[in-house]
């Protein structure tokens, strides 16, 4: 299992070159070949979303996907959005509400949350519920979560939540 | 000193949290991502057998595999380093050898057998996979009972027995109380195994420092302090040449706070090999090996007597400890918490409780948020509805006339512990008044009538918290965990830092201990700097646990802070000429208010560390700008809460909806009421799992089927209801800045709530809940069996 080879990851918005064993997982590839530990690794079978990220725009497992499937997509981390010295609007959300504790779950409801908001539609609590289910979160009890989607969506889309 | 701070700007106030950022940003720093240079990665071949003879080990091929540095087994640790135990006072007591790999003999599915070290971690498990082992397979218990009970085989074949912990606790007549009660209620109830599943599963990583020759282990750890000084001992080191550092710690409930063969090993491996070398559990990995919670079985009867009072409790309870008594905690903490809080809020004038605790070839059992608590209040408020439902008293006034009433406090239990003045009643009648009751009983009626299964369910709790010195954290433990403290110093630049030993697991610790130093000394949060987390920055702690670190280390940040300010203004007022009460202290500067005279913390930093020629001598020999204060609450004190929810059943999927949930709840004073709530609602969603999905199920022969995250559910956000926490301050702490702890209560008071109600749904089947997780298939069993017996 030692064949590696050399892939581009086109990651927030930078090209970056790195060398992967097809067997790579996405999400070690970002950590360990990248240095983006902000995409956390929660399970490893696709099912507390702590490692969500947008490929395309869209929401996936990072622990799912390969490495070498990722190249040629584009693909947006937590560290794609704001800095913690200029939080992105969503972010300030989840800071005025207290919609994190640990902050473990916290970069996967963020990713899926961004997928959300991106989608400019109104939503119901229940909408924004089930929307969440695929991200585990053990601190918060979820509230605060929603509540920080439910008016970032509000505030975005034009309609109340 | 008085710890009254005169106008606090800060405590109280919804602060924004200091740690936000980071984690917002990805830009934290958990045990997983440090990435130390040349970093080895160590995978770990766990027991497949729940108890086994090891006969042979080969490691050969598993050496030769590409990129393996080391493999090591058992026998190769034990030669090198000394077994812990977790000793105990308590008379009796059967500790456990604890070695980081299993020798001889597995005890349980998931127990560490070899370690493979290599240059990845891909690689590392490719050599895993070489590994061969050879086991012989013993019969392996997996029932409490049968293990009590069992001639042969026994898990620790020294202690003749796999009886571990075996006590009594008595108080009052119990024999006569039941003997002349006007009704006896009882039940046995049980309250399943389950595991906490942060999110964050354990990792650890041993950075080795090749120039001092010395260990910083970044541990995904509760207890950096308890951690340290027990790798010290293990491994016989200094103080100095072992570091615990854990920064940002993905969630905890307890289920980081012993220490871990992991911890040990990839230690040990460090300075063996003089490399970094780091471990990263897989969530299989930590849904086994992972301390697991609750597992008990309890016989409890409660006498009364003709008007509804409780005379007297008597429980049997047996505690399931998995193989081994853990460090520190032991294999008595769960168990042993459920026999201390079984009289609860509650007057109970006599009480019993025996307890016994065996070893089993499962999972260690730990600490879990609210430690024998969320067990202890579902077996005490389902006897108390169903003594509410014999007299036809509300199960509201029934709890009002028992509970322990604002007069007669302090109260010592039947167990011995003795509450302080906390809001019992106040916390009752406020949960009742926000869900509003009355008209709720009538909107539940009017449901039942249409033949609807809602119910309401009520649980009332009390819980020691901020334990001091002279209350255990669990009885008979090893080390005493009393005192915590708090390192407040104003440096050169004006800038205030506060260090302390408590580590933050998500609690959001930095905030609220800044908002303290904020108050005391006169700065903004923001403008406080917090070290924690970090052995090496102080000289003793132990950790976050047991509702503990706000009441602990607050207090010791008052005291500290305190000290600092009184220095801060002694050279302020030298250096401006007046008397130091004119002085006044806002947001970094002090400043005399009759005059214009201001000096900014940063004049006083440098005038005090470098311009010293402006004090004079006798001043300058005592002026520094920093003070260590050390807190002891001594017993701790009491936090004290009512929750109430409304289920409603599926009758044709037997799914349990939770709808609406109050907790109302009295923690003292509140320092950052956006926190306090997040904590509550936090407790109550893992409480509300309990209560209905959470199980670690293990087949008889001990292998565990709830390995998965797939299996083993915990609550997402379809599942759990929008929960509403509310807060009361009854009566004035008599902790040092008035705080009772809280990080737990949500937990305690959830399961109970939510069993109650289901019971009050199903109460036309007059159906006890009597075993949790209420699942699906539970209650379709419970109400088949109930039909077919009416029939």
């Amino acid at each position: 299992m030692l064949n590696r080879r050399t892939i581009t990851l086109n990651v927030n918005g930078e090209a970056h070159e790195l060398e992967v064993e097809p067997r790579h997982l996405l999400a070690d590839a970002l950590r360990e070949g990248l240095g983006l530990t902000g995409t956390h690794i929660g399970c490893e079978h696709g099912v507390c979303g702590a490692c969500t990220i947008l490929l395309d725009g869209e929401s996936i497992r990072s622990c799912l996907l390969l490495a070498v499937q990722a190249e040629g997509h584009e693909i947006t981390t937590v560290e794609g959005l704001g800095d913690s010295n200029h939080l992105n609007f969503l972010q300030q959300k989840f800071r005025e509400h207290h919609a994190l504790q640990c902050g473990f779950c916290t970069p996967g409801m963020l990713m899926t949350a961004t997928e959300l908001l991106n989608q400019r539609t109104s939503l119901t609590e229940r909408d924004i519920r089930d929307a969440l289910s695929g991200n585990l979160c053990r601190c918060t009890g979820y509230d605060h979560i929603i509540a920080a989607i439910s008016e970032a969506i509000a505030e975005t889309s034009g309609a109340g939540p | 000193m008085t710890f009254e701070v005169m106008r606090p700007k800060y405590v109280g106030a919804r602060v924004q949290r200091k740690e936000d950022p980071r984690l917002l940003s990805g830009s934290g720093r958990y045990a997983a991502d440090v990435q130390p240079t040349r970093a080895l990665h160590v995978a770990i071949l766990r027991s497949d057998y729940a108890h086994a003879l090891i006969r042979s080990i080969n490691l050969d091929l598993a050496r030769a595999m590409p990129g393996v540095i080391d493999v090591i087994d058992g026998e190769a640790l034990a030669s090198e380093l000394k077994p812990l135990y977790a000793t105990s006072r308590m008379p009796g007591y059967k500790p456990t050898a604890l070695w980081p790999l299993a020798r001889d003999r597995v005890r349980y599915v998931g127990e560490p057998v070899v370690a493979v070290v290599a240059t990845d971690r891909y690689l590392a498990e490719d050599a895993r996979a070489a590994i061969q082992i050879e086991y012989a397979a013993l019969p392996a218990v997996t029932d409490a009972n049968l293990s009590l009970t069992a001639q042969s085989d026994f898990l620790h074949p020294e202690h003749g027995s796999n009886l571990l912990v075996s006590r009594n606790f008595s108080r009052g007549n119990i024999e006569q109380a039941i003997s002349e009660a006007f009704r006896v209620v009882s039940g046995q109830y049980r309250f399943t195994r389950t595991t906490p599943v942060a999110i964050e599963p354990r990792a650890y990583t041993a950075e080795w420092d090749r120039r001092l020759a010395r260990l910083t282990l970044h541990s995904a750890t509760q207890a950096p302090g308890i951690i340290r000084d027990a790798l010290a001992e293990v491994l016989e080191l200094n103080g100095p040449s072992i570091r615990v550092l854990a920064a940002d710690v993905g969630g905890g409930f307890g289920g980081k706070v012993s220490l871990y063969p992991e911890e040990v090993i990839v230690c040990f491996l460090a300075q063996k090999l003089t490399r970094s070398v780091k471990y990263v559990s897989d969530r299989q990995e930590d849904l086994i090996s992972t301390t697991q919670a609750f597992d008990q079985t309890v016989k409890a009867e409660m006498a009364l007597d003709s008007s509804g009072r409780i005379l007297g409790i008597r429980a049997s309870i047996l505690g399931d400890a998995g193989a081994y008594s853990i460090y520190p905690w032991t294999a008595a903490l769960e168990p042993m918490q459920i026999a201390g809080f079984l009289p609860g809020p509650y007057q109970v004038p006599s009480y019993e409780a025996d307890v016994q605790v065996v070893a089993t070839n499962k999972t260690p059992s730990g600490p879990y948020r609210g430690v024998g608590r969320p067990g202890a209040c579902f077996i005490l408020e389902r006897l108390i509805d169903k003594a509410a439902k014999e007299f036809g008293i509300d199960p509201l006034e029934f709890r009002r006339k028992n509970l322990v009433q604002p007069d007669q406090f302090p109260y010592k239990t039947g167990s011995g512990i003795v509450w302080d003045k906390s809001g019992f009643i106040e916390c009752l009648d406020l949960a009742a008044e926000v869900i509003d009751y009355t008209t709720l009983k009538d909107n539940r009626d009017a449901a039942k009538a249409a033949g609807r299964w809602f119910g309401i369910g009520i649980a009332s709790y009390a819980e020691l918290t901020g334990l001091g010195s002279r209350m255990s954290a669990a009885p008979g433990m090893p080390i005493n965990t009393g005192t915590e403290s708090a390192s407040v110093e104003i440096d050169a630049t004006g800038s205030v830092i506060a260090t302390f030993g408590t580590a933050s697991i998500g609690q959001g610790l930095e905030t609220t201990l800044a908002q303290i130093v904020a108050d005391e000394i006169g700065v903004r949060p923001e403008d406080v700097t917090i070290v924690h987390g970090d052995s090496a920055a102080i000289t003793h702690s132990t950790g976050s646990y047991a509702s503990r670190s706000t009441v602990l280390a607050g207090g010791a940040a008052h005291k500290a802070g305190k000290e600092v300010r009184e220095k801060l203004l002694k050279a302020a007022g030298f250096l401006m000429d007046c008397e130091l009460l004119e002085l006044e202290i806002e947001d970094g500067v002090v400043r005399q208010p009759a005059t214009n005279k201001v000096l900014s913390f940063k004049d006083i930093g440098r005038a005090v560390y470098s311009e010293m020629g402006r004090f004079p001598l006798a001043l300058r020999q005592e002026l520094d700008l920093r003070a260590t204060s050390f807190y002891d609450p001594e017993f701790g004190t009491t936090t004290s809460a009512t929750h109430i929810a409304t289920v409603d059943i599926d009758p044709e999927t037997f799914e349990v909806r939770v709808l609406r949930y109050v907790a109302a709840e009295d923690c003292g004073r509140v320092i950052n009421p956006q926190i306090v709530e997040g904590q509550v609602q936090g407790g109550v969603a893992q409480g509300i799992g309990v209560a209905l999905m959470e199980e670690v199920i293990h087949d008889p022969q001990g292998q565990i089927f709830t390995a998965s995250l797939v299996d083993y559910l915990v609550p997402s956000a379809a599942e759990v209801p929008s929960i509403e926490a509310v807060h009361l301050e009854a009566f004035a702490a008599g902790t040092i800045g008035g705080y009772r702890g809280m990080g737990e209560g949500g937990t305690i008071g959830a399961p109970a709530a939510v069993a109650n109600a289901i019971a009050d749904a199903l109460s036309h089947l007059n159906i006890d809940i009597t075993e949790l997780p209420a699942t699906p298939e539970r209650l379709f069993r419970l109400v088949t069996t109930a039909n077919q017996e009416k029939a």
